[in-house]
């Protein structure tokens, strides 16, 4: 998901207007500067800790981790916009996490094997399968309690929150379930869950052609219908910048290269003589993280061009006329829980994959991560307000301060203390800044 | 005082005997109104005489207890909104219905969307057909890509019009259309209800200014306490004497002079 809306103007709505800030200037071309904010942000962030950590935090490899350790609350965080836009809020996530990584784990384990026969290498797949089918159960278990019988939706994940907890450990008596199917857990990333070097530059080139296809359709709409068009030379550079983005952060991933036994494992794996001063092999792009981008994608699409989006967002803004224009409001919500169930257990199957091991604990306060991701990525607790790459971002934000405090060696305590800080700052500045929007 | 349809054709909408409550207090109770093609029927009252709980159940938001609704002389059931549509009844409400954080095409096409053929929503559609509405009902509209929550209540009121006058309505509900509007705003929109009018549209308007009313309906009917008092042309009755059915609930036959002279204080 870009960060320019592709939506078209008419030539006589906007002239050039009269105060040339960089703000009006942005908003004209239908440039979203609450995102340009937090993408400033963001960048504030890395750079400040990277001097503070003496110029660790700037490196292959704690962008490469950082990538992987966002991707399981971030993903959470794209349905928990579509929740919290529908004026919902899933309190739940935590312990869904606990209860499908350990149905997953046990499924892997100890049930799927005296089924299919150990090693069977379908395993994986109805592993996952069975994962996302008892996700959208249960989301859709709690969204028609909500919908239907009309209990807040605070009070039924509140509830939720301790039962699925109860249920995973019920599930495994409270043992810890380990290792992991072989295959499964190339979804958590590491040596052999990354994309390699050509794999990632092959990714890279296609999502290059994307951008420039995106911008190149839009401009076409937008002069099919005689809407005005943005400056050329504006499309030029978006497109020149969002294909740099995606070439640095490529270079980034491949420039990470595996550890030297891990390394020696692969030259030997593949037959290659080991070469004198050692062997660079790159990591390349994490499968969790392709999970994160894959999921990006879809719940952008979701929530911009599909009606379901639409009308979680109209919902969202004034119930009462979702209804009077005859969306079906409550099976609308039961969606919305499904699909926030189904993004729980694809974080819970990475999270598991990555651990190589399932406990009962798994999740343990992720409900609030993915609340504070959202919210810091701008979506609105009054409902009817938000975006999918909002949230990623946020995501992105919180672990960028946890890593980076992680590297200069703050506390537990203390990181805690400025992550509840920088929640309450974030959203009071937001508030601020959409009050003024607002006059 | 009965009133007969023009030329004795089947009205266009039909409600007989509706009844409503609301634990155990009677909203409407045993209301029968009609309304013809090309017709506008002005409905008044009080606060609280049941205009609005009424025309919902025409309009498909509030279930009616009993009663029944014929369309061009046949029943009809209206159970949602949805099912309202499907009879070409649009409704703007009084308050207006709109989807705040949505911009007026998404709010205009809000439960009926333009899609593209592969299934996603046609924004640029939606707001081309949107431009071409407004052009002819609010020329001066221009904000197309703002949530409506920043729009002036004129404004906001042009989409709610838009949406109900775009979809090709066979029955207008306007629940006070003018409420919120200004001078020049309001006379827009009574120029709209002509036109409208003129080309078979039949409208129910609901309405605090008995001015309007009286400048726009042709048939009126009067609400006091969830009862209907009675319905009258509006060419043979006088302002007082409507006041005095909303106020009184009395047909002006019935009305003693003393009445009359005492509504005037």
């Amino acid at each position: 998901m870009s960060v320019v809306e592709a939506s078209p103007t008419h030539p006589e709505t906007l002239g050039p207007s009269p105060r040339r800030s960089v703000g009006s200037f942005l908003r004209d071309n239908e440039i979203d500067t609450r995102m340009v904010g937090m993408i400033v942000v963001l960048l504030v962030i890395w750079v400040g800790f990277h001097f503070l950590s003496g110029g660790t935090f700037i490196t292959p490899r704690n962008l490469w981790n950082l990538s992987v350790q966002t991707s399981s609350i971030a993903i959470m965080a794209s349905g928990m916009v579509l929740v919290i836009v529908s004026r919902n809020i899933d309190l739940s996530v935590g312990s869904m996490v606990g209860t499908v990584g350990m149905v997953m784990a046990m499924l892997q384990v100890e049930w799927l094997p005296a089924l299919m026969g150990r090693g069977n290498s379908w395993i994986w797949v109805a592993t996952l399968a069975v994962g996302l089918a008892l996700g959208a159960a249960i989301g859709a278990l709690q969204g028609s309690i909500i919908a239907y019988i009309g209990v807040p939706s605070f009070i039924v994940t509140l509830g939720g929150l301790l039962v699925w907890r109860g249920f995973a450990w019920l599930t495994a008596s409270g043992r810890t379930i380990a290792p992991m199917d072989a295959s499964f857990q190339l979804l958590g990333g590491g040596a052999r869950g990354s994309l390699g070097d050509t794999g990632s530059w092959i990714l890279g080139g296609i999502a290059c052609v994307g951008i420039v296809a995106l911008l190149v359709m839009g401009r076409r709409r937008r002069r099919k219908f005689g809407f005005r068009l943005r400056p050329t030379w504006l499309d030029v550079v978006l497109g020149f910048l969002g294909c740099a983005v995606v070439l640095a952060a490529v270079w980034v991933m491949n420039s990470y290269y595996l550890p030297e036994n891990l390394a020696r494992a692969y030259a030997e794996a593949n037959a290659i003589p080991w070469p004198e001063g050692g062997l660079q092999v790159p990591y390349g792009i994490a499968y969790p993280v392709l999970i994160l981008l894959g999921v990006t994608l879809v719940m952008a699409f979701v929530a911009n061009r599909l009606r379901f989006g639409r009308y979680v967002f109209s919902i969202g803004g004034n119930p009462e006329a979702a209804n009077l224009a005859g969306i079906k409001t409550k099976r609308t919500i039961v969606k919305t829980f499904m699909v926030m169930g189904i993004l729980v257990a694809v974080s819970a199957a990475v999270s598991i994959a990555r651990l190589n091991a399932a406990v009962s604990g798994l999740g343990t306060l992720n409900e609030l991560y993915v609340i504070a991701a959202a919210v810091i990525g701008g979506t609105s607790l009054a409902g009817g307000i938000g975006t999918i790459p909002g949230a990623i971002l946020g995501a992105l934000v919180m672990q960028s301060l946890q890593s980076g405090m992680v590297l200069i060696g703050v506390g537990a305590p203390v990181q805690d203390v400025a992550l509840g800080v920088v929640l309450v700052t974030a959203v009071a500045i937001d508030t601020i800044y959409r009050r003024r929007a607002a006059r | 005082m009965t009133t007969t349809p023009p030329g004795g054709r089947t009205p266009l909408v039909e409600m007989r005997d509706m009844n409503v409550s609301f634990g155990g207090v009677h909203a409407v109770e045993d209301v029968s109104i009609d309304l013809n093609a090309g017709e506008i029927l002005g409905l008044v009252g009080g606060n609280g005489a049941g205009k609005s709980t009424l025309v919902k159940t025409l309009a498909g938001a509030q279930k009616a207890d009993s009663g029944e609704i014929y369309i061009d002389g046949k029943l009809a059931t209206i159970a949602t909104p949805r099912d309202a549509k499907a009879y070409g009844i649009e409704t703007i409400y009084q308050t207006l219905a709109l989807a705040d954080n949505q911009d007026a095409p998404s709010n205009m096409f809000l439960g009926r969307e333009l899609m593209t053929r592969w299934g996603t929503l046609d924004d640029s559609a939606m707001e081309d057909a949107t431009r071409k509405i407004m052009g002819r009902l609010n020329p001066k509209f221009q904000n197309f890509k703002t949530p409506v929550s920043s729009l002036s209540g004129g404004q906001r009121q042009s989409v709610a019009i838009a949406r109900a006058v775009h979809f090709n309505a066979r029955i207008l509900i306007m629940d006070e259309p003018t409420a919120a509007l200004g001078p020049a705003e309001t006379e827009q929109v009574r120029q709209l209800m002509r036109q409208l009018k003129s080309e078979g549209i039949g409208i129910i308007m609901i309405s605090h200014d008995i001015h309007d009313v009286f400048d726009l309906a042709d048939r009126i009917s009067v609400m006091l306490q969830g009862r209907l008092v009675g319905t009258v042309n509006r060419g043979d009755v006088t302002m007082d004497e409507v006041l005095a059915m909303i106020i009184i609930g009395k047909l002006p036959e019935d009305v003693t002079t003393t009445e009359l002279e005492q509504l005037h204080g």
